[in-house]
Order: structure tokens, then C-alpha cells, then sequence
């Protein structure tokens, strides 16, 4: 395995989150612990394995691709913290 | 009317018109009114949500299963008209848009959705502690956590302010709070019940299930909220078998497997004499004991926060500020947005494991930790496929110590996490668990858990009820 260095601010980044100075050097130190304690699978053999993406074994899940009742443009709107002419509002993003 | 009641013994005087649904809502009310402020185990129950309430119990139908019946809801399955929070800041203020089909299902059964239950943020923890509210506290010693992250659902359904409730457990947080609080929690096989309107933390480990003050209730609720759904592409197309014609029958000839992985050094005295105790007992009703290995169990607290978190990353990218929830105020552009609305409203836990699961899913560290984690996951499940190929259920503690005191692990989350050891291999097996009360150590409950495979709830519960019989209340309380 590549050795793990989990640099807190640049994935937090990554992550779209601002992090206090506290927050960055808290989370620093327990992260690496628990990446300490996750180093443990570097001793499973997993050979041949394929990952298992689902706990079970995948099956058929298609519905019918039929129209059905969904929220209206208001219902769906209700909860936004802005909104312009029934569509959602964010910072302007093109100059 | 005392709340103290089971969901069965109320279902018989409402069926039987000697009580009535207003009065069940209303005693429902009372009881938090008098008792939950000490113990938080709600977040919201509300004068409009008691009114909401009343208005279906004056219309409920008390000839249908669960007709008349309020049931207490976990704040991270969507009730429609009613508040949805995931006890987190960044969703203050929402309000459902639609039912899930567990309460779809519930509802056309009678029942009456009533409460907006306490849980840790996002149902990232294991003692309600992570409640960006406030922590719910422990009926039987409010020092103490009654466990998570359905703390609130064990709280209430424990401190009789509640008659029943739901809860969702992604790594032990059904049964974990159950086994803390001396309640019955089940959280069924993957797919069993449809997770449709239960907000997303870590899909392809977690359900819904029942918390109840008694087995024959969690199987009265399943039947209820069992079967498949279209709305989730996971639910599976399966027959809902009758959870109840069995209950009693049981468990002789049913062979039962104790892990030696969970029979460590860790567990306390206490907790290893209740477990032994409730073993010999199955072994007098019947049961056929067998030793059995679940070699891979040591690596299943450190595969489970690899995936769940990765999955969390992906799944709390949704909460941006711009379609619903916390909004930062005044951004300089889109990402300023983004970053100080996450910031402002998630809290400590929820942000560490965004954290984590972005850097497991990031380029160069993706095979090393996720699809890793995936492959030592298959072969978690096979130890159970195994195991599964000589007994019908394995039996073991649901956690190796009562519960802890409030602040325990506020700087230390790895320690909390090693907590989770006994109930996360079930969620990465996808397969049925469930706590029932089995005696006390110190005063403070203890829990037993049984492990069936995919679908074989009717043969846990019957286990279950078996445990359940042998005890004498008053061993519990």
C-alpha cells in the first residue's frame, strides 16, 4: 500500500468544507489514529477476490419504466433557502 | 393510560374500544411533556405535530393491525408535513415533502406517526452525543448514554413516552441503543424494508427497523413495514412470511453458533454472565449449541469505516446550501458557498468522516483503501455464508460493555468506534440482527444478539421471544 499521509486542509478542500485552525489540527490527529487502526487490512490476502460492492448478491432491480406522480415545481421548492422565478437561486457562476 | 403498555396490549383495548386512538396520542403527549426534557429523547413533538396526530387518531380505523397506534420516528425518516432534520443544523427548518414507505405502510395499517425521535447527526455515532441539538440521556441512569445513533427511539420506547419506534441501524445503531437501553431493536436483512425516505448516509449497509418493548411488537411492526418496493433498487422481491404464527413456538432443534471471535477478553463480567446465563437457557428450551469461527471478524470495524465513510462523502455532497437546508450568508461566489455551508452545518463527526471517505475515494488511494475494503468485505461475508451452512443463528453479546458515561469518548472516536465490533459485521453481511433484553450488570441493561442470514427474520424473532419468555420482568427492571 502507498503510504497513507492524509493531509487534512487539502482534502477538506476536496471536500468543499471550511475548516477552522482547531478543527484542521483536531481532526488531523484522530484521522491518522484511525488510519493507524485501518492499516490493519494490509494483512488480509484478498487475491482473486472481486470487491463486493452490495452486502448481498446482485439481483434484478428494473421497474417498469413507467410515468408516475412526482413533487410539483412548488412542492420541490419549498424547502430552498432562496429561490427566483420558481427556480433555485445560487451566486452568479458565469461572468 | 400508562405508555408503559406494548404495542399489543394497546392494540387490544383500542380494537376492543375500552381506550381510543385521541387518548393514546394524548397520553403519548403527556408523557413527554412531563418526562422528555430531562431526557431528550425527541427533537420535535410539537403542538402541530400532537394536533396532526389527533386529527388521523379521530378518523384511525382501530380493526386494522396497527389502526390507532402512535409510533415515535427516528428525524432521519421523512414523515411528510413533518420536520426532518437528521438532528443536524444543516437541515434546521425542513419539512418532508413526501412520506417514506415505511410510513406509507404504517399508515395504511392504522398506525400514527407521532414525534421526530434524537439520534447522532446523520446517525454518525453510537451515544446521541453527536445530536447537533443536544444528547439524549439514558432512562435508567441519565449520567449515561442510552446509545446510538437511535438513542432517542431507545429513550423514548424505554422511558415510556413512546409506545414504539423506528430507528435505522448502519453499523449497530438499532441494537446497540436497544441492548443499552433494555429494549427490543431488530434491524432486518438488507432489502427486507424498503429504505425509500430515510436520508442517505451509507446506502449499501443501512435499514430501517423497529424499537419496541417487546418481541411480538418488532414483529407486529415488520410485518407491517416488510416487502418490496419499487422506489428502492435495493429492496428485495421476496414473500413477506407471517412473523407472528411462529413466535411461540420456540427453538427446539434450532441450532445456535457462538463465534469465538466474540467471546473476547474485552467483554466485562457483567455483561459476559448475562449472555452465558440466556445461552444455557436456550440450550434448556432446546437449542442445539455449536462453537462456530468467524475468522475475518477482526478486520470488520476497519472495513465498515472505510466504506461507510466513503459512501457518507458521496451521499452528504447533496447538502450544498442551494436546494434545501442551511444556507451561508452572503458568499463570494459558488464554492465560498459550498465550503462555509458545510462548515457551518455539519458538526465534528459528520465533517471527520467526509473527511476520511474523500481520502479513501481520492486518486492514488482509492484501490488501497476502498476497493480493498470491498474485497476483505466478501470475505466477511463468506465467514457468515459458512457459518450459515451449520447453524440457523449465531448468538453473542450486542456490545462488550454497558452503557458509558456522557463525555466518555469526546476526544478519542477511534475508542468509540472499536465499540461497534460485535454489531457492524451484520450491515457489511447484509444479514438480519436483533437485541432482546437478557438481565442486568450494575444495574444497566444488557442486550443479547442473535444474527440470522438474508431473510430468516421469522426464525430470529421466534429466538428471540424465546429469550424474551425465559427472563422474569423483573430481572430487568
Amino acid at each position: 500500500m502507498k503510504s497513507p499521509h492524509l493531509d487534512v486542509r487539502y482534502v477538506a478542500r476536496l471536500a468543499r468544507l471550511d475548516l477552522t485552525a482547531e478543527e484542521a489540527a483536531d481532526f488531523q490527529s484522530q484521522l491518522t489514529d484511525v488510519l493507524g487502526y485501518i492499516a490493519a487490512l494490509d494483512r488480509v490476502d484478498v487475491t482473486g477476490l472481486d470487491p463486493a460492492l452490495e452486502p448481498g448478491d446482485p439481483f434484478c432491480v428494473a421497474r417498469p419504466d413507467a410515468a408516475r406522480p412526482g413533487l410539483t415545481a412548488d412542492e420541490a421548492l419549498a424547502n430552498a433557502p432562496s429561490t427566483h422565478d420558481g427556480l433555485f437561486r445560487t451566486p452568479r457562476v458565469v461572468e | 393510560m400508562p405508555v408503559s403498555l406494548t404495542v399489543s396490549a394497546l392494540r387490544a383495548s383500542l380494537a376492543a374500544r375500552s381506550l381510543s386512538p385521541r387518548e393514546a396520542v394524548l397520553a403519548v403527549a403527556a408523557a413527554a411533556a412531563s418526562k422528555d426534557s430531562t431526557l431528550g429523547g425527541y427533537v420535535s413533538l410539537t403542538e402541530a405535530e400532537i394536533n396532526t396526530a389527533l386529527a388521523l387518531a379521530d378518523k384511525a380505523d382501530v380493526t386494522l393491525p396497527l389502526g390507532g397506534v402512535p409510533i415515535a420516528v427516528k428525524d432521519a425518516i421523512a414523515v411528510q408535513g413533518a420536520p426532518l432534520t437528521c438532528a443536524s443544523k444543516i437541515l434546521r427548518g425542513f419539512v418532508s415533502p413526501y412520506d417514506a414507505t415505511v410510513i406509507t405502510r404504517l399508515r395504511a395499517a392504522g398506525a400514527i406517526p407521532l414525534g421526530r425521535t434524537n439520534m447522532d447527526e446523520f446517525a454518525m455515532g453510537s451515544s446521541t452525543e453527536n445530536s447537533g441539538f443536544f444528547p439524549a440521556r439514558n432512562p435508567r441512569d441519565p449520567e449515561r448514554t442510552p446509545g446510538g445513533s437511535s438513542g432517542g427511539s431507545a429513550t423514548v420506547v424505554d422511558a415510556d413516552t413512546a409506545f414504539a419506534a423506528l430507528g435505522s441501524d448502519t453499523g449497530g445503531s438499532i441494537r446497540q441503543p436497544a441492548s443499552f437501553t433494555g429494549i427490543v431493536g431488530l434491524k432486518p436483512s438488507y432489502g427486507r424494508v424498503s429504505r425509500y425516505g430515510l436520508v442517505a448516509f451509507a446506502s449499501s449497509l443501512e435499514g430501517i427497523g423497529p424499537m419496541t418493548k417487546s418481541v411480538r411488537d418488532a414483529a407486529l411492526l415488520l410485518q407491517t413495514m416488510a416487502g418490496h418496493d419499487p422506489l428502492d433498487s435495493t429492496s428485495l422481491n421476496a414473500p413477506v412470511p407471517d412473523y407472528l404464527d411462529t413466535l411461540d413456538r420456540g427453538v427446539k432443534g434450532l441450532k445456535i453458533g457462538l463465534p469465538r471471535e466474540y467471546f473476547i477478553d474485552g467483554i466485562t463480567p457483567g455483561v459476559r454472565a448475562a449472555i452465558e446465563a440466556t445461552v444455557q437457557q436456550l440450550a434448556a428450551a432446546g437449542a442445539e449449541i455449536v462453537d462456530i469461527s468467524l475468522p475475518h471478524t477482526e478486520f470488520a470495524v476497519a472495513t465498515y469505516y472505510i466504506i461507510a465513510t466513503a459512501e457518507a462523502s458521496s451521499n452528504l455532497a447533496r447538502f450544498d446550501g442551494v436546494r434545501y437546508g442551511h444556507r451561508a450568508a452572503q458568499p463570494a461566489d459558488l464554492t465560498d458557498l459550498y465550503n462555509r455551508t458545510r462548515a457551518e452545518g455539519f458538526g465534528p463527526e459528520v465533517k471527520r468522516r467526509i473527511i476520511l471517505g474523500t481520502y479513501v475515494l481520492s486518486s492514488g488511494y482509492y484501490d488501497a483503501f476502498y476497493v480493498k475494503a470491498q474485497k476483505v468485505r466478501k470475505l466477511i461475508r463468506r465467514d457468515f455464508t459458512e457459518a450459515f451452512s451449520k447453524v440457523d443463528l449465531i448468538a453473542s453479546p450486542v456490545t462488550p460493555a454497558t452503557a458509558w458515561k456522557l463525555g466518555t469518548f469526546a476526544d478519542t472516536p477511534l475508542q468509540s468506534y472499536l465499540a461497534d465490533i460485535f454489531t457492524i459485521a451484520a450491515n457489511l453481511a447484509g444479514i438480519c440482527g436483533i437485541s432482546v433484553p437478557c438481565g442486568l450488570s450494575d444495574g444497566l441493561p444488557v442486550g443479547f444478539q442473535l444474527m440470522g442470514p438474508s431473510l430468516a427474520e421469522k426464525n430470529l424473532l421466534q429466538a428471540a421471544q424465546t429469550v424474551e419468555s425465559a427472563l422474569s420482568p423483573l430481572a430487568l427492571r
